[in-house]
This record gives structure tokens, sequence and C-alpha cells, in this order.
């Protein structure tokens, strides 16, 4: 599903950010990705998206080498990725619905379809009785839950999330992990990148730890490994 | 595209107008003020050219004939000067109609001690054309037939005017594009600072796996909508204008009815309304889409 080979990635200053990283994740797999701040996890991400092209060095999302891609395939190459950040990033002017709906008018669903599947994935994030807020009168923990059903809505194989719950108490970052895990038991390509060694920990899920740059270790049913 | 898709496009653009009310109230106010100079100069130049073309019409060659030329040589000549095409017509004036012409205008009462045709010599041809900057070819030519004693011409006004004609045409395309690329910067600067009020939006929308195509089309929208308001505007207000002016015109300067031909509404606005709809449309469309085109990449 996700390969990556030998992939550094340099910005204009510095250190490379991603420097020599190989690693492969399966359909299915649900992985944590952990580290310093700084150690190129949001980087990544990044890469994965297309948003940044590798300096050297392969990667293959659901089948595409992203490094070919050409500028008119890039959308087409998204929508088969959902994610969400730190910041939920929505839409502010306008109610939960209408910023899961936004998904969909993206890649032209029919508005039909979208009354379907607007509602039923607002329901599975838990937020169906809360269609009309906007999302200043929403918290934290609510605000992820509309991001996540954004990203989800269009059904896409892979999830990423750069920190999703960055921003929010223990109980409702447990709440948007849990989702995660429900989503990723119905098939989702699920990778997580996070500081919070608790649910890390408590999850037992893959743990690719990194450093620099560089992936210092990846373990099944891994846990949190503090550098120093 | 989908027609949903097609409203919702349409639904942003607008929505983009009103989020940026001010910049958006500036371009349209630019724009409305172009195309109503626009609309302004278009009748003035118009209702001119049409003046002036009046006035060319009534300016004729005159031709006199040998003495002692037969009729069916005087036919002859007329047929001759027909055939040219910058020729609109030739009317045949008899020595007879030229005397009692001159008479009636000039001599009043005191015709009436005339026995004889004092213009017996002055049948003549009065020629008008259609193309008065070829004047000076025809009267040439004419001079060349024979049977042609002289040949009187204005060419002094013939001359003025196609030149005015020509000087207005140049100061208007001048003024014109002038406006335009204003405008055009105007609608750029709006749509800029609309993206980048909605630059956040536009990276989700890239997130999510917009095309190129679905990100820009509402401020291509947006900038179209500026430029068809912005002509509308100026339309209407023309419209109600026009004719209270062009009365004024005529009441003020009453002295010169006789040489001031207007056109109608119907005729300036059955140029007027397409044109400054594909001006206004235009615009919006140009500044919009290059703007967007400049700062919108996936
Ligand atoms: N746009 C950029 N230009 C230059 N350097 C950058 C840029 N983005 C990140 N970096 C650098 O690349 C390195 C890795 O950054 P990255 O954002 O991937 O770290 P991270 O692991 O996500 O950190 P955090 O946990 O704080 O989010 C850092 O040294 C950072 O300063
Ligand atoms: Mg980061």
């Amino acid at each position: 599903m996700i390969t990556l080979e030998n992939v550094s990635k340099s910005y204009s200053t510095g250190a490379p950010a991603l420097n020599n990283v190989s690693i492969q994740i399966d359909k299915g797999e649900f992985v944590f990705i952990v580290g310093d701040s700084g150690s190129g996890k949001s980087t990544f991400i990044r890469l994965l998206l297309r948003e940044l092209l590798p300096t050297s060095g392969k990667i293959i999302v659901n089948g595409n080498d992203v490094a070919k891609l050409k500028r008119k395939q890039i959308p087409k190459f998204r929508r088969n990725i959902g994610v969400v950040f730190q910041d939920f990033r929505l839409l502010k002017d306008r109610n939960v619905y209408e910023n899961v709906a936004f998904a969909q008018r993206v890649i032209q669903v029919s508005s039909k379809e979208i009354k379907k599947n607007v509602p039923s994935m607002l329901s599975i994030v838990g937020l169906a009785g809360k269609y009309k807020a906007k999302p200043r009168q929403l918290s934290g923990g609510e605000q992820q839950r509309v991001a996540l059903a954004r990203a989800l809505v269009n059904n896409p194989p892979i999830l990423l999330a750069d920190e999703p719950t960055g921003n929010l108490d223990p109980k409702n970052s447990w709440e948007i992990m849990k989702l995660l895990e429900e989503i990723n038991e119905k098939g989702t390509t699920v990778v997580v990148v996070t500081h919070n060694r608790e649910i890390v920990n408590a999850m037992k899920k893959r743990v690719v730890t990194m450093n620099k740059g560089v992936i210092i270790s990846d373990q099944k049913e891994g846990s949190y490994i503090d550098e120093n | 595209m989908r027609i949903s898709t097609f409203f919702y496009t349409l639904k942003q653009g607008i929505v983009n107008i009103f989020r940026n009310k001010w910049y958006s109230l500036a371009s349209l106010a630019t724009i409305t003020t172009c195309l109503l100079m626009f609309g302004v100069f278009y009748s003035v130049v118009m209702n001119f050219q049409y003046i002036v073309k009046s006035a060319e019409e009534g300016v004729a060659v005159s031709v006199y004939f040998e003495e002692g030329i037969s009729e069916d040589r005087i036919v002859e000549i007329g047929e001759m000067i027909l055939k040219r095409d910058e020729v609109l017509k030739a009317d045949y004036v008899s020595a007879t109609e030229a005397w009692e012409t001159f008479s009636k205008d000039y001599l009043g009462e005191y015709a009436e001690g005339y026995t004889e045709n004092p213009l017996e010599d002055c049948a003549n041809y009065q020629v008008y054309m259609k193309d008065v900057s070829r004047q000076q070819d025809l009267v040439t030519y004419i001079e060349s037939i024979d049977g042609v004693r002289e040949v009187m011409q204005s060419a002094l006004t013939a001359n003025t005017l196609s030149g005015m004609n020509k000087l207005i045409g140049y100061v208007s395309i001048a003024i014109i594009l002038i406006l335009l690329a204003v405008s055009t910067f105007l609608i750029s600067n709006t749509v800029t600072i609309g993206i980048s009020v909605r630059k956040e939006e536009i990276s989700i929308m890239k997130y999510i796996g917009a095309t190129d195509f679905f990100v820009r089309s509402p401020f291509v929208i947006e900038g179209m909508i500026i430029g068809a308001v912005g002509a509308a505007i100026p339309l209407c207000v023309m419209h109600v204008l026009y004719n209270k002016v062009i009365g004024f015109v005529v009441e003020k300067f009453s002295v010169l009815s006789e040489l001031l031909n207007f056109l109608t509404v119907e005729q300036i606005f059955a140029t007027l309304i397409p044109v400054s709809l594909i001006l206004g449309i235009g615009i919006g469309f140009v500044g919009s889409f290059v703007t967007v085109r400049k700062h919108i990449r996936v």
C-alpha cells in the first residue's frame, strides 16, 4: 500500500529532514509514527500526499510512483488518501454538514449521494445531532470528528493523521483514537503521527520511531521509545 | 461538469463577492465607470460620425458642361459618373431649374425683370458621394471626360470631415484601451485579495483532491459576475439619460437643428449592449483567470 525506498528529503536549509528512509506499510495496517519534534514525521506525511517531492529515493502509494505523477493526476491521486491534522482545518464559515459535504462536492458526487453519505458518516463519528453547528460552536474533540468525517466520507483506502490528538484532552484523544481503530478494522490503512505515549503504549499497534530523519526502530505491537 | 457542481461554483463565486465586499465594490465601481465612459464615448463618437456622414452626404460635386453640348452626351456623362463606385447619386439640374432655384433664393420678386434665362449654360450634375475621401480622384476623372467644362467642389469640407472622423476614431480607441487595462488590473487585485482570504480553504480543497478547475472556477465566476454587473449598471444609466441629453442638446442648439441628426436609443444600444457585456464579462474573465492561474497551483 505504501512503500518508501531509500527516501531522502532536504529542504533548502539545514540537515535533511528525511535521510535514506525505507519502510513498507501493507493494506489494512495501523501504524503509529513517533519521535522527537523535528525528527521528520510531518515531512513523511507530506511526501505521501505528494505535497513534497523526495530529493532522492522512490515512494509508491496505492501503486503510484508519486514522483512520476503528472500535475493533472495529483487530484485523483489524493482522493485515495484521507488526511486529518492537529489543527482540524475546518471551513469556519460553514456548518458541520457543509464541511463534510464539501469533500464530496470537490470530487463532484451528486447531491442525492451527498444527502445520503454525509449523515451516515456523521453518525459514525458520533455527531449526527450537531450537523447544523458551526466549527466555533464545537469542542476540539468534536471538531476533530468533523475533520475525520470529512477525511473518510469519500471512502479512501488510506487515512493519514498528523498529530490528530495534539490539541485534545485525554478523554477526547482516546475517543478519536478509538474511532481511528474502528475505521482501520473496516479495512482502511491508517498511519497516525502522535506524541501521545500513553495511547501508543496501550493500543499495541505497530510503532515506527524516528530520530533526526532516520527510522531508529520499527516494532510490531510496539511501545513509545524514549530516545534519551 | 455536473449541474450541482455548476450551481455550487456559482454560489461560491457569489459568496466570494460578498466576503470581500469592499474590494468587490471597488472593482465594480471601476468597471462601471470605465464602461460608462465607454458608453458615453461610444454614443458621442457614433453620433458625431452620423452627423458627419449626413453632412458628407450633403457635400456635392457640381459638373458643368461645354457650350452647345447635346442632350445625349449629357446623359452619357451622367452614366459614366454613376459607374464609379464612390458615387452615391448624380442629380441632373437643368438650366431652368438652376435659374428657378437661384432666383427664388437670391432675387425674389426682382426675378420678374428677366425674360431670358441668364443661366443658360448652367445645367449641371450634382454628384453625391458615398466615400468623400475619394473625392479628388473623382474630380480628376470627371474633368477628363469629353464635354465637361468645369467641376466645382468643396475640397476643404470633404477632407476636414474625413480627417476629423479618423482622429476621433483613434483617440477613442486609445482611451478605451487604457480604461480596459485599468479595469483588468483592478479585477485582478480583487481576485488576488479573495484568494489570499481563502488560502486555507484552497489548501484544504487541494488535500481533498480538488482539481485546479474546481478550485479556480469560483474566482473566475466572481470576476465574470463583477464584470457583468459592471456592464449592466452603465447600460441602465445610459438608457435613462440618453434621450434626456439629446433633447437638451437639440433645445440648446436649435439653430443647428438642420445639421444635428442624432441616432435613436435603439440604434445606439443595438451595438452598445452586446459590446459592453462582452467587454465587462471579458475583463472579469481575463482579470480573474490570469490571476487565478498565477496564484492557485496544486
Ligand atoms: N518548509 C520547511 N522548510 C525548511 N525546513 C523545514 C520545513 N519544514 C520542516 N523543516 C525542517 O525539517 C525538519 C523536520 O520537520 P518535520 O516538520 O517533519 O518534523 P516533525 O517530526 O513533524 O516535528 P513535530 O513533532 O514538531 O511536528 C525540521 O528540522 C524542520 O525544521
Ligand atoms: Mg509535525
